[in-house]
């Protein structure tokens, strides 16, 4: 196992680099995405939030492999639609990381809406009735407890996307599981192989778990 | 709506007015991106009727997509199985009064949450095509099904745990008062009714095995995604193929969403007589992950 290490060490480092790479953007562009379809699924106009349920609906209930193929054949390969210059990796990095967004977006909306309904209802109504508007309490009052509420939450989607940033493999962008998949293919030492990768992903996400299970904990809201 | 009520108060005037602009804004947005993308696929020649025709041939049907759905369906099938019995095992095992087995179980219990069902599921395919365990025509299906069923068993087996734990502390007293051996406790008493708290969450459990089997993709494990590229390159068209298969399994996993939702309700309404807890469909404790503790959440 050390020889390998040694043998693949920067090899190895870049992959999980771009694992993490993958993870953090598609974080940000889900944490983004996620707040508006949740804005919009408990806005009071009735067509906004039949917008936000019927993207939940499709993406929570597609399987992400789907999504990111699509992506890479369908829109990039058949479509041509670019978004980085013309080499493969690139856009198909690019794509990767809209697909995972996309598809994290609709846990993100949904943690932060069983946020929302964590905050009492008199809360909300003391607000109204200080002559608040929907967008002051929601900004002022219900949001920033929402959040709160949701750390614990928000750390398991996060981590889940962790995991998912794996399944770009498919689309061939060079992370972990296609760096996996290749020295499989190569060296013949298949236990030590897949303890690094298993390995790796643990000192990924447990502290990440920790540290957002901490953190709950910390910022939790006394009722 | 509960969650739109504690936000907002039935509109009066004013806000009906602004109500309507709003309503204008998103349909018009939600019209332009459409148009958008239309033009973009019909450009492209997407739309043209020789790409969509393949779909009212029975063919296509028995050839790539019948077989694709029937791989997802199966695969999920057996190791949500196989993960409810691993999970009630360790669901059981993290509350045993021995430290040492409490400890070792939740270790593995984390273990397996904190890796990547693919990172898995590539590892066991390659060491089950090593050393031949499987023949050659369900290697892909073993592995698929393996890697489920330790993720899924290990999520679970959390399910299990709170299930358990959320009931109420008298009834653990009042069996032991009779003279129930732990066993019996299990057993008669506290697996049934957990269970029943627990039959929505597994439901929405299925969901994510039936989405995770799409990673068999990857292992060229014959599954609905796999068809559908299969399809699309067959038959060049990609973009349908891929969106037919994304519309079944839609259709099957709202399905299943809407009958955990409903069992929940159903449960809940019967429970609020008698007091006891039911684990909500989409509870966090579905895809919760390691290091977060989801028992303590209500």
């Amino acid at each position: 196992m050390f020889d390998l290490i040694s043998e693949y060490d920067t090899k190895i480092l870049e992959a999980f680099w771009v694992t993490i790479k993958l993870t953090a953007f598609s974080a940000v562009g889900a944490l983004i995405l996620g707040t508006i379809v949740a804005a919009m699924r408990v806005s009071p106009v009735p067509v906004a939030r039949w917008v936000g349920t019927a993207y939940v609906t499709i993406f929570r209930n597609t399987p992400l492999t789907l999504i990111i193929v699509f992506c890479s054949l369908g829109l990039y390969s058949a479509l041509g639609w670019k978004l980085a210059g013309d080499s493969i990796e690139d856009n198909n990095y690019r794509w990767a990381i809209v697909g995972l967004s996309v598809y994290t977006a609709a846990f993100v909306c949904e943690s932060l809406r069983s946020g929302i309904n964590t905050v009492p209802l008199g809360q909300s109504e003391a607000g109204r009735s200080l002559g608040f508007s929907f967008t002051q309490n929601l900004r002022l009052v219900v949001l920033p407890q929402a959040f709160r509420s949701v750390i614990a939450p928000l750390g398991s989607v996060l981590i889940a996307l962790t995991k998912n940033s794996t399944i770009a493999a498919a689309i061939g962008v060079a992370e972990a599981a296609k760096l996996m998949a290749e020295m499989i293919e190569v060296e013949a030492a298949l236990l030590a192989i897949g303890a690094i990768f298993a390995l790796g992903f643990v000192i990924i996400t447990l502290p990440t778990g920790l540290l957002f299970g901490w953190l709950a904990k910390r910022y939790e809201v006394a009722r | 709506m509960t969650s739109a009520s504690v936000l907002f108060d039935a509109p009066g005037p004013k806000a009906r007015l602004r109500n309507n602009i709003y309503t204008a804004v998103v349909v018009v947005a939600v019209l332009a991106a459409g148009y958008f993308l239309f033009r973009a696929f019909d450009q492209k020649g997407q739309f043209e009727a020789e790409k969509w025709k393949p779909f009212l041939e029975g063919d296509v049907w028995s050839t790539y997509l019948w077989p694709g759905l029937k791989g997802t369906v199966v695969a999920a099938l057996i190791s949500i199985v196989f993960a409810l019995v691993i999970g009630m095992v360790f669901g059981i095992l993290r509350l045993s009064e021995h430290r040492s087995v409490r400890l070792i179980a939740g270790a593995v219990v984390e273990f397996a949450r904190a890796i990547p069902v693919l990172i898995l599921m590539i590892f066991l395919f390659a060491l089950y095509s090593e050393y031949d365990l499987f023949k050659s025509d369900d290697l892909a299906l073993a592995a698929v099904v393996t890697a489920l069923t330790i993720y899924n068993g290990s999520v679970i087996a959390e399910i299990v745990r709170a299930g358990i734990r959320s009931l109420p502390k008298g009834q653990t007293e009042a069996a032991v008062a009779l003279g129930m051996r732990k066993n019996q406790l299990m057993r008669l008493i506290l697996l049934p009714q957990a269970i029943t708290a627990m039959l929505p969450a597994l439901i929405s459990q299925m969901v994510v095995a039936l989405k995770d089997t799409a990673l068999g993709y990857q292992i060229t494990y014959i599954e609905i995604v796999r068809s559908g590229q299969q399809l699309g390159a067959a038959e060049q068209n990609t973009i349908p193929a891929l969106i037919v298969v994304a519309i079944i399994m839609i259709a099957l996993n709202s399905t299943l969403t809407l009958v955990a939702t409903k069992l929940e309700r159903r449960l809940r309404a019967r429970k609020r007589a008698k007091g006891g807890v039911v684990l909500a469909a989409d509870s966090i404790i579905t895809d919760a992950a390691p290091g977060v503790d989801v028992v303590k959440k209500p």
